[in-house]
């Protein structure tokens, strides 16, 4: 065995590359095994597990009131929305109502935490086609919904910020006038972005025509979110099964019909749009009341299976819970979004290049950990 | 469909399957040697057209293993959850459906390597996160590992 | 004579601290950040922190590889990009080396860097760096083409491959304002193709950061890599300088037609800073756009280089031809 691995060339001449599991743009653990022939891509398999930690067998030994927040480490970068999915899969079990005033703090947290994932999104696509500077512009925004979320939450990034019935604390008092101020100067930059990036030749040469999946594919290889609302499906969950608050507010659900990297990358742009929107209609009619609903200091769920999905900032997350009436969950499955999207991945990138490959995995919008759990 | 409709649609269809409608999905228990026929007719007959396949996992109940397929249909918007009873704890096996979902196919592996359930037919059926000669399936209830705590 | 080489040594590391600062400097300004600013004054000293602590870095070698050609690829990429500073008209009267094949000596020396690169990515061992040496080879013979071409319209225009001939002959103006629209053209093209020549961004396939980690020198650390650098910033200046020698007159001040008064004030304006004001001018240029473009990729690349540079170079270089033989310059 040579030393760059047990095979360099295969017999048909294809030159075998290791992708990671250290890569500037696979963004984490993952290890993809490509297969060249010169530059054009054979073949992709995607090897997994650099970051496996089993949150599901661990979530089988902690209360219904911890385990939600392990998942917070899953995708990392909506580590709100897997909180509410397993709050409300808990709440489900428990048929509690969840006070008004929750609904609405936890739909603006989750909106907010979407932009601030779509935007390190924006950054690291930028970063991932050769454009250092977007990725700095971006955080700048990110940086002060951060704030806001380190104000309130006490974290920044896992916030840890659900219970079973509601949300842990209430609102800090400058919530409001700062998300205000924060919106606002994220709706001055949306100009910016597309000036910087949107419409750059290089770029639309970059990501136009590549990566391309069928509406018919996505669905079946299981894509959701923006990846497969590019492809023209709908499967925006707070569209279809709204949850929390997402009722009360109108918005779009984003369509393309492209399905190549310029359509996702054109549906998460205005998917930001859209999430300033909410919080907008959002921000000035909070409800007073309780922000938690009383639950039993120990919680049982009743026999039986729960299943609750929640749109993340990368697709679908769906939360299975078998339970067998202790204390702690008798099963745990998390759907996570990424798995699927990631499955499609060598569908998407045969016959491109390698400069191809970065583009499509940066408009899949991989989160690694969410892919090993 | 509703899950009425569902439910009078299917037991014509497959009389030997039992019911299931406590949850908020309508399930339907089959044998593993009937599952692959019926996700043929679910994904290919018009009138069940089940074409996504959002959730597959495992359910581990010491005394059998649950296979759970959550399915939906994107046109006509209805939910179907099919389970299949492994009832053989030594040798699981059930027939892969990744050639009707292609989903199935990395979440059949999750489960292969977790679980320990053997997919016929499929096409790449390797541990996904775990190396290869891992002992035990940990996601199986009567697993040990020596560096398992004891919460 | 060795006197005159050490200076120019010891000039040409100062002058790669210098664009090395500039260049953190320029990506802070357009990356909405401040840059270094904490050694020394302004920041100023931090490039030396950085070369100090590459010294002392330990220069690996991978076991595997060519140790002989590995240790040599960095000493070929520096050597090729000092060869070509010597026939460079630094102010008036001040040249090392005033041969009378400047322009030639200049396209022969600088097409030489891709031996480097296709050693150090060869003998690296490493598949990434073997990917990035190879585009980079197929980049920097592809590009020659268009960088010769728009070399030699100005050529057709002074009648001479000597650079101080072609300094002289722009004393009543610049190439670029009396060489009409081909000249543009002709700057353009070579503004572009020699970014893609000295492998910057957008045309930085040969490192691509983030599909081949760092191409051709991934493999290279300590002193080693830094020679890589060292070679970059010297290629980006020698480029530069080029540029602001034949289409931007090189150490001759601005004159306008007969605005007497207003040459005479120019001409109390040292060569030297003129020289040097025009460098870094095209200097700022190439790094603006290295911070504001994404890469293109491999096909596209040559795409851009074999149907829509070189086409252009050839229709321009006949255009200047028509018009120098017809003598509708100024």
């Amino acid at each position: 065995m040579s030393l760059l691995g047990e095979d360099v060339m295969t017999e048909d001449g294809e030159f075998v590359i290791n992708m990671g599991p250290q890569h500037p743009s696979t963004h984490g653990v993952l290890h993809l095994k490509v297969w060249l022939d010169g530059e054009i891509i054979k073949k992709v398999q995607p090897h997994l597990g650099y970051i496996h930690r089993s949150i599901e067998k661990m979530s089988e030994n902690l209360s219904y009131r911890n385990f939600i927040f392990a998942t917070s480490r899953m995708d990392y970068l909506s580590a709100h929305m897997n909180n509410e999915a397993c709050a409300l899969t808990v709440e489900k079990g428990l048929a509690v109502e969840v006070p008004a005033r929750a609904k609405v703090i936890r739909t603006l947290m989750a909106e907010l935490t979407r932009l601030s994932s779509h935007q390190l999104w924006w950054g690291c696509t930028g970063l991932d086609l050769g454009a250092v500077t977007p990725f700095f512009y971006a955080f700048r925004e990110r940086e002060a919904i951060n704030g806001i979320m380190e104000e309130t939450c006490g974290a920044r990034l896992t916030q840890n910020y659900m219970v079973p019935g509601g949300v842990m604390f209430d609102l800090h008092p400058n919530f409001q006038a700062r998300t205000k101020e924060v919106i606002k100067q994220i709706k001055d930059k949306f100009d910016e972005y597309d000036q910087l990036l949107t419409g750059n030749v290089i770029f639309e040469q970059r990501t136009k025509g590549v990566g391309y999946i069928s509406k018919e594919d996505a669905v079946s290889w299981g894509c959701t979110g923006p990846m497969a609302r590019a492809s023209g499906v709908s499967c925006d969950i707070r569209k279809l099964f709204p949850y929390s608050a997402y009722d009360q507010v109108k918005f779009e659900e984003i369509l393309d019909t492209g399905g190549d990297c310029y359509a996702r990358y054109m549906v998460r742009m205005a998917e930001m749009k859209q999430s300033v929107s909410i919080i907008e209609q959002l921000i000035d009619t909070i409800p007073e009341g309780e922000f938690q609903a009383k639950t039993k200091a120990v919680i049982k769920l009743p026999k039986g299976e729960f299943y609750q999905r929640v749109e993340t900032a990368r697709g679908e997350l769906g939360v299975y819970i078998v339970s067998d009436g202790a204390a702690s969950p008798y099963r745990v499955k998390y759907r996570s979004p990424n798995f699927s999207n990631l499955s499609a991945l060598p569908h998407m990138s045969k016959g491109a290049k390698i400069g191809d490959l970065v583009a499509i995995m940066a408009t899949i919008d991989l989160v690694i950990p969410d892919v090993d759990r | 469909m509703t899950k009425e409709e569902l439910k009078q649609s299917l037991s014509t269809h497959l009389p030997t399957a039992t019911f299931d409608e406590a949850g908020e999905f309508l399930n339907i228990i089959v044998t593993p040697a009937e599952l692959l026929p019926l996700m043929k007719d679910l994904r290919g007959k018009s009138e069940y057209n089940f074409d996504y396949l959002f959730c597959l996992t495992c359910v581990d109940w010491k005394d059998h293993f649950m296979m759970v397929y959550h399915l939906m249909s994107k046109d006509h918007k209805h939910v179907l959850v099919v389970k299949a009873k492994i009832t053989d704890r030594n040798k699981p096996e059930v027939e892969t459906v990744c050639h009707i979902w292609r989903t199935a196919e990395f979440h059949e592996r999750e489960v292969f390597d977790l679980f320990g359930v053997t997919f016929l037919n499929h096409p790449d059926l390797r541990r996904l996160f775990l190396e290869e000669g891992w002992p035990g399936w940990p996601l199986r209830k009567d697993y040990v590992d020596e560096n398992m705590i004891e919460i | 004579m060795v006197i005159v080489g050490l200076c120019l040594l010891g000039f040409l590391v100062v002058l790669s601290f210098i664009l090395g600062y500039m260049e953190r400097k320029v990506a802070a300004f357009m990356q909405i950040r401040l840059g270094p600013n904490r050694v020394g004054p302004k920041g100023t000293l931090q490039i030396i922190a950085d070369t100090i602590k590459l010294l002392f870095k330990e220069g690996l070698t991978p076991k595997a590889s060519d140790k002989f050609l590995f240790n040599l690829a960095p000493f070929i990429m520096v050597i090729t990009s000092m060869l070509v500073v010597a026939p460079l008209a630094f102010a008036k009267n001040f040249q090392i080396w005033d041969i009378n094949i400047g322009v030639l000596y200049v396209s022969a020396i600088s097409s030489m860097a891709v031996i480097g690169i296709l050693m150090a990515g060869w003998s690296s061992y490493n598949k990434y760096s073997l990917l990035g040496a190879m585009r980079s080879g197929a980049q920097i013979v592809s590009y020659e083409l268009s960088i010769g071409l728009s070399l030699i319209t100005i050529v057709i225009l002074t009648g001479s491959l000597k650079l101080s001939d072609i300094v002289m002959s722009q004393a009543g103006g610049w190439w670029i304002f009396k060489g009409h629209i081909p000249a543009i053209i002709a700057f353009v093209i070579f503004i572009v193709a020699s970014t893609a020549e000295i492998n910057r961004a957008p045309f930085d396939l040969a490192e691509a950061e983030s599909e081949l980690t760092a191409g051709f020198h991934t493999e290279y650390s300590g002193m080693k890599f830094a020679m890589f650098l060292l070679s970059e910033y010297i290629n980006l200046f020698v480029v530069s300088a080029v540029a602001a020698t034949l289409f931007l007159g090189g150490w001759m001040p601005l004159h306008i037609g007969s605005l007497h008064g207003f040459n005479h004030v120019m001409d109390y304006i040292p060569s030297s800073v003129w020289f040097f004001g025009k460098t870094f001018f095209v200097i700022f240029v190439i790094m603006w756009f290295r911070w504001t473009f994404p890469r293109l990729r491999v096909d596209q690349l040559l795409n851009l280089e074999w149907k829509y540079l070189l086409p252009i170079s050839m229709f321009n270089l006949l255009l200047m031809t028509a018009i120098a033989i017809l003598g509708w310059h100024f």
